[in-house]
């Protein structure tokens, strides 16, 4: 805890130190956030590479490459490595370069910490990664790891749950660090209620990330020592109960489902405005709409498992706090249109990527809605109607988000306008291809495919083929993207404000960032900040 | 230098959250376990209400069915004596199982209680049963396990049928 | 295939006409409270609809007029109570008008009175167990062989030559028509759920635990389902067929079942 903004004063006239070491004892938050933003990149494809898998061996009926075996590592490896190493890491990175430029901060508050929580994630992939190598396997259970099926993982098994602390304690170093730096070192006059979007989303998440990683800890803690020390928290032959396993996992795991879509919706809010050419409609009531949406996700845990066997009144109570999710999620989804609503609106790549995000992850959500009905989920449950619907949120929700934000901060970040065009291309192929890919998978699981199952009866052969032409399309698109990245280093120069007017302080600063920003705090005039 | 302790106290909180939050993770399994009892939840019948007042409800008859399964890891016949039975709510029945040792070693095993529907769960007390605790079986023993037990009478009307399900499990496997 | 996509974009709309072959829609099923299920699915599709539309709508329209290119200037609002009560107070609203049909589909779904035949599930690593409870038949029930041969890796033969694939079993769970059928699930190993989507019943098989659902199916035929919990490798491979059949059938094959039993 000594490792405070103060301790690296003695670096502040200097750039970064030269090699290797720059990035290995970083604690800039800029470097930080782009080993981040780096690795997740990597992930993405990693977890993009084993959807392929899935999607090859679903193309056509039969079992033409891959053994169901290892097809369920294929899936239960995809969603870990998508969910904590592809879009949890994203968001981090992301907090990690822009909440201090943001609130005016010269860094984060607990640098050195920021360094080990991410150089932890390295390692928990490795060792989550090898066990793909391992006698039995990786891990094949599904990323919600149910007892006893979970238990009957091989060798594999310990390394999944020590990967799994080890992301978890990630996480919650870099929550207490974005806590503590948005609680403690915001400019002076930057109230809480004048904080942009992304902040307070972030604020929000990183809450939620305290209060739940641990009991996912806590959760796969009592797999392991069901495994090896003789409990049975989770067998049914030593007075345990396997459903227990499914209400803690569900307690952490509606709550992580917002953890991941949150700083997307705080993303998204500081875009459309921009490029709308008008305040954010509605700052106050976008904070409370996450703050009750943050609330609702721990009272909500159990519409996962519907058919488990419910009491009536249990059933209606997660069926009703479900619905009522809806609520501020349409206050929010309302609130963009408002935005965009007598703007003057242009079309950059950021707008582009922001715009569809509030189209599809509608989309996803008028799924949600449907899938909290009680009745029918019975119907949709471990179908591809589920799959459509997370999917849904997840890829046009967060990813999309994320790779607006990208190419909303790119220039700031590296003081290089990307290729417009190809930005474009990038966003209308990711577009397209990813609703071929999972649009067709609502009427899978409508028509009764189960998920999670390597082969499948012909009657699904034609959508299965359309949505595995539309994944290979939408991961073929994906590297179009990198090279736009790598290609915005012979763009042309961005300015400091790079975009039209943009509010918020990190356009105060010029492109690319310097390595140290803001060491004397910012003048925070009437004009800095949002409606206030 | 303020802005350091504000950050301290912040971050020893956070962590004291932390850990809080690890710990709750744990004692939600005792939680889960009152959960059930008030609601059902999990079809865990009740075991041994302390005032099993007999409050017998004449006009209501309930149809109880005892269903046995028996794990594939126990080498066991597990029956019960009769398969069904017709009670009145707030009465007490005794039924009998009948369990055998089918190898030739001693065997530590275990039946485990579950009732459907759910929402009969928490009107089906044990007051005495086999299932509280784990069986001692000699090389070959077949002995008799009792139950006795007692339907709340404020089972809800729509139910009238109780299944009474035990899963017979061997402990040393 | 794009000729399916674009059809079956247009179908959700009309899915009245949904054929078995490509359905693209959920099934109305064979039971009372399968069409109700059915019909709460089409409710709440059809609200979303109407909400897609609207929010879209505004959004389109938005992105048509007000475009920089088009020569829009921004209007400098930031905030309106008035809409922003309206649009917090409607969804509620929406929100009770979709729970209370809802709940009482699921009272109707809780009331396992007067059951005619209880029938015990199991669970196991691959397969179903059978137990007709009080008529003393019971037999396990896995995939069936064309599709057990089919299924290998390359195997070489053409899954759309098989009959059924992947949906066939070697001993089917025969029910009488109209007849309360009490379903009674518990596992021997792992979780399993036991899916049948014409009958809209999706069960937990859940080991030391009973869980209980009942149908009475209205038509006779044969439905089939999987199991959709995940269960270990061969998850994919452990189909459900239930042949539902006149009263008198159902005799004469308990009939012949009980002398030989398997």
């Amino acid at each position: 805890m000594t490792a405070v903004a103060q301790a690296h004063d003695s670096h502040d006239d200097h750039g970064p130190v030269k090699g290797i070491r720059r990035w290995l004892f970083s604690t800039n938050h800029k470097d930080i956030g782009t080993m981040y933003l780096v690795f997740s990149l990597t992930m993405f494809f990693v977890g993009g590479a084993m959807a392929m898998v899935i999607r090859s061996e679903l193309a056509i009926p039969g079992l033409q490459f891959v053994h169901p075996e290892f097809f369920n590592q294929m899936t239960t490896m995809h969603a870990l490595i998508m969910i904590f190493g592809a879009i949890m890491p994203a968001f981090v990175g992301l907090a990690n370069w822009m909440i201090p430029l943001m609130i005016g901060a010269p860094d984060m508050a607990l640098p050195r910490m920021n360094n080990w929580s991410f150089w932890i994630l390295p390692i928990a992939f490795s060792m989550l990664l090898s066990t793909l190598l391992m006698p039995g396997g990786a891990p094949a259970a599904g990323w919600t790891m149910y007892p006893p099926l979970v238990l009957q993982t091989g060798d594999a098994f310990p390394f999944l749950i020590f990967s799994i602390h080890l992301m978890g304690i990630s996480s919650i170093m870099g929550a207490i660090n974005i806590i503590v730096t948005i609680i403690n070192m915001r400019a002076p006059n930057m109230s809480l209620l004048k904080m942009p979007m992304f902040v307070w989303t972030w604020l929000i998440t990183a809450y939620l990330l305290i209060a739940v990683m641990p009991v996912l800890a806590g959760a796969v803690t009592m797999l392991l020592t069901d495994q090896f020390f003789g409990t049975s928290f989770f067998l049914a032959a030593g007075g345990g109960d396997p459903v227990m396993f499914q209400h803690i996992f569900w307690f952490f795991g509606h709550p992580e489902v917002y953890i991941m879509i949150l700083p997307a919706f705080g993303i998204v809010s500081e875009i459309i405005p921009v490029f709308s050419r008008k305040p954010l409609f509605g700052h106050d009531s976008m904070v409370y709409a996450a703050s009750s949406i943050a609330f609702l996700s721990f009272i909500v845990w159990a519409h996962h498992m519907f058919t488990v066997g419910m009491p009536f009144t249990g059933q209606l109570f997660f069926m009703f706090t479900t619905m009522m999710i809806a609520v501020p999620t349409g206050v929010k989804i309302f609130n963009w249109v408002a935005t965009m609503w007598r703007g003057a609106m242009s079309f950059e790549t950021p707008m582009l990527f922001s715009l569809a995000f509030v189209f599809l992850f509608t989309i996803g959500g008028f799924s949600g809605l449907m899938l909290a009905i009680a009745p029918a989920d019975i119907q949709y449950h471990d179908t591809y109607f589920v799959v459509a619907h997370f999917h849904y949120v997840l890829v046009p929700g967060s990813v999309f988000a994320i790779m607006a934000g990208a190419y909303y901060w790119l220039p700031k970040w590296t003081g290089h306008m990307y290729n417009e065009k190809l930005g474009k291309w990038h966003f209308w192929l990711s577009t397209i291809f990813v609703n071929l890919t999972f649009f067709p998978m609502h009427f899978l699981g409508l028509a009764g495919m189960p998920r999670r199952i390597p082969d499948y009866s012909t009657q699904f052969a034609d959508f299965n083929a359309i949505a595995s032409i539309g994944a290979f399309g939408f991961g073929l698109s994906q590297l179009l993207f990198v090279w736009v990245i790598l290609s915005a280093r012979k763009g042309k120069l961005a300015t400091a404000e790079v975009w039209d007017n943009p509010p918020g302080l990190e356009w105060t600063v010029p492109s690319p960032a310097p390595y140290h920003t803001f060491e004397t705090p910012p003048n925070i005039g009437a004009n800095i900040g949002f409606e206030k | 230098m303020p802005e350091h302790d504000d950050n301290r106290s912040l971050v020893a909180q956070l962590l004291i959250m932390t850990v809080a939050m690890f710990g709750f993770g744990f004692l939600l399994v005792p939680l889960y376990d009152v959960f059930c009892e008030i609601t059902g939840f999990g079809g865990r019948p009740n075991a041994a209400a302390a005032a099993a007042v007999e409050m017998p409800d004449l006009k209501r008859e309930v149809r109880i069915q005892f269903v046995t399964t028996v794990n594939s890891n126990a080498r066991f016949e597990f029956a019960p004596d009769v398969s069904n039975m017709t009670v009145h709510p707030g009465k007490m029945y005794y039924a009998t199982f009948t369990a055998k040792n089918l190898t030739s070693q001693h065997k530590v095993a275990q039946a485990v209680p579950s009732i459907a529907p759910v929402s009969a769960a928490e009107h089906f007390t044990k007051i005495e049963c086999f299932c509280f605790t784990t069986q001692d079986f000699l090389p070959n023993e077949e002995r008799a396990m009792p139950l006795q037990f007692i339907v709340n009478p404020e089972l809800p009307e729509y139910v009238d049928t109780i299944t009474l399900q035990y899963t017979f499990f061997d402990l040393e496997t | 295939m794009i000729r399916n996509a674009i059809l079956s974009l247009l179908g959700l709309s009309l899915a009245e006409t949904a054929t078995a072959d490509w359905a693209f829609n959920m099934p109305k099923g064979i039971t009372d409270l399968s069409l109700e299920t059915y019909r709460l699915h089409m409710m709440v599709f059809w609200w979303c609809v109407a909400i897609g539309i609207l929010v879209f709508g505004v959004m389109i329209i938005s992105l048509i007029r007000h475009r920089k290119a088009a020569g829009a200037e921004a209007a400098t609002f930031s905030h309106s109570t008035t809409a922003e009560i309206i649009w917090t107070s409607i969804p509620v609203v929406i929100l009770i008008m979709i729970t209370i049909p809802t709940a009482e589909t699921m009272v109707r779904l809780e009331d396992s009175r007067n059951p005619d035949i209880s029938i015990v599930i199991t669970a196991y690593q691959w397969k179903w167990h059978y137990k007709y409870q009080d008529e003393g038949v019971e037999f396990y029930s896995s995939l069936a062989h064309p599709s057990l041969a089919a299924r290998r890796k390359q195997s070489g033969i053409d899954p759309f030559s098989v009959e059924n694939y992947l949906l066939e079993v070697d001993h089917p769970l025969v029910v009488p028509r109209d007849a309360k059928i009490r379903l009674l699930f518990t596992s021997n190993d792992v979780v399993h759920a036991w899916w049948v989507p014409d009958l809209a019943i999706k069960k937990d098989a859940i080991p030391g635990i009973v869980n209980e659902a009942w149908f009475r199916a209205k038509k006779s035929g044969t439905f089939r389902g999987q199991c959709a919990e995940l269960c270990g490798k061969d998850h994919g491979y452990m189909p459900i067929v239930v042949e539902v059949v006149e009263a008198d059938a159902y005799e004469a094959w308990i009939d012949s079942h009980r002398t030989n039993t398997e």
